[in-house]
């Protein structure tokens, strides 16, 4: 590589990747979880809780309240909120002092979007689904819930790469996956592991949304069949 | 230490007379991080706001923007600090610069859709009253898509605020030096108070923004608010 830092060290060191391919592989796996399972539990949570604030509109305003409460803490600060309960460090219960923080941001994305996919559902479908004799529960699931799912994803895939990126924020309280790496260089003032987790975490984030735009178009056969920019 | 715990050592540190003056108190580290918060959400918007509202009302390079907008978002701000700050040096350009980054495909992408989503009718009328290209854009695309302009501006306000405690790692003030340092000297009050003035400034800027919207949208257009 060319470019080079001002003290005439390389910006990257190639064989320091090969060198750490385990340390790497890792790290990388171990980031995943902690970036993922957030999204997951957000879905878990944020579905009946935005099916809820449809039903019972005067719901809606605190929720959202709350949820963007949550939003503006800084991610370190709500990671430790989380210490005296999981515990510091990497790997088993600590892990949740990460998880668990996440998931309340993911929640901060998720249910808005949740509640404007249910709200975007036409009105004559709904009927339609009334007419031929669905009940609330089975509208719910075999036709509201459907036509969401592609403003459910977008707000799952900006949560999904929001979280992919705050986990680094982790190894400030000594869990951040690929975050590991911005700490070990930047105390030896070595670039290269910086550089390479920035990279790793914008693959990861990329990946995960590839998984994500996949996942909709399983799930909503329909649009296919026809042109949409969706 | 459980929550309420927590809850009185932050109202305690809150309180005390002594973190209310001089250098390291609150009022000087408010605005500094409100300083360092409102110079990256100012350059940002400089770069942002012509960009998306130049895309979307000609519609050439959408794609591009939402990609670029889309890989922005995942670079993790702390690495992009750290390594700013390893090539460079401790100081204000390593905070400004993931900041900027932070900010941009919050306010690109909402401008973009905004200024790309007003109605077709809405242009033609314009067209019909006679305006041109420039006159179209700030008349009738810009004022219709004020709403999600502002939100987009909001979304990327608050994250600003939140994430500009990261400027204690380059050495530099603001809020985030009652979390860091109270970390590094295992001072949880202080962490949890330096929090709670992030988390107030947060929803300040939220309401702030309330007063920005009753401002500046259009009376026709209130109550058509969108999420991203």
């Amino acid at each position: 590589m060319s470019v080079l830092a001002a003290d005439g060290e390389p910006l990257i060191r190639w064989n320091w990747i090969g060198d750490h391919s385990d340390e790497l592989t890792t790290l990388t796996l171990h980031h995943l979880k902690l970036a993922l399972l957030p999204i997951l539990f957000g879905l878990i949570v944020a579905i009946p809780l935005g099916i809820m604030c449809v039903r019972w509109r005067w719901l809606y305003p605190p929720t959202l309240g709350v949820a963007n409460v949550f939003y503006g803490i800084p991610s370190l600060a709500l990671f430790m909120l989380f210490i005296p309960y999981f515990g510091i460090g990497s790997g088993g219960q600590a892990d949740f002092t990460i998880i668990l923080p996440l998931t309340l941001f993911s929640l901060s994305v998720l249910v808005p979007n949740v509640v404007d996919g249910l709200r975007s559902v036409p009105e004559p479908v709904r009927q339609a689904a009334t007419a031929m004799g669905f009940g609330t529960l089975r509208r719910l699931v075999q036709v509201e819930l459907p036509i969401a799912v592609p403003v459910i994803i977008a707000g799952a895939r900006v949560a999904a790469v929001a979280s992919i990126s705050l986990v680094s924020v982790g190894v400030l309280i000594g869990n951040g996956g690929l975050g590991q790496l911005f700490i070990d260089g930047y105390s030896r003032d070595f670039t290269t592991p910086i550089i390479v987790s920035c990279v790793l975490i914008i693959v990861l984030a990329l990946f995960s949304d590839g998984v994500l735009v996949t996942a909709q178009r399983l799930l909503t056969p329909w649009a296919r069949t026809r042109r949409s920019n969706g | 230490m459980n929550l309420t715990d927590q809850i009185n050592a932050a109202w305690n540190w809150l309180t005390a007379s002594a973190h209310w003056s001089g250098s390291d108190g609150i009022p000087h580290r408010l605005l500094e991080h409100l300083g360092y918060s409102a110079l990256a959400l100012v350059i940002a918007a400089v770069i942002a706001l012509p960009l998306g509202a130049l895309v979307g009302h000609t519609g050439r390079g959408g794609f591009l923007v939402v990609s670029f907008a889309n890989l922005a978002r995942a670079v993790p701000t702390l690495g992009l600090l750290l390594l700013v700050v390893t090539v460079t040096s401790i100081g204000l350009t390593p905070v400004i610069i993931p900041l900027i980054a932070l900010a941009m495909p919050p306010i690109l992408v909402n401008t973009y859709e905004g200024i790309r989503g007003v109605d077709a009718d809405i242009k033609d009328a314009a067209e019909g009253m006679g305006m041109k290209g420039p006159g179209v854009l700030l008349k009738a695309e810009i004022p219709v898509a004020m709403p999600l302009i502002l939100l987009g501006l909001r979304t990327a306000a608050i994250q600003v605020v939140a994430t500009a405690t990261i400027a204690a790692y380059a050495g530099i003030g603001g809020l985030g030096r009652y979390i860091v340092d109270g970390l590094s000297r295992k001072d949880y009050p202080s962490v949890v108070g330096g929090s709670v003035l992030v988390v107030l400034l947060a929803v300040i800027v939220q309401v702030a923004f309330i007063g920005l919207r009753r401002a500046l949208v259009s009376p026709g257009l209130r109550g058509s608010s969108r999420t991203s």
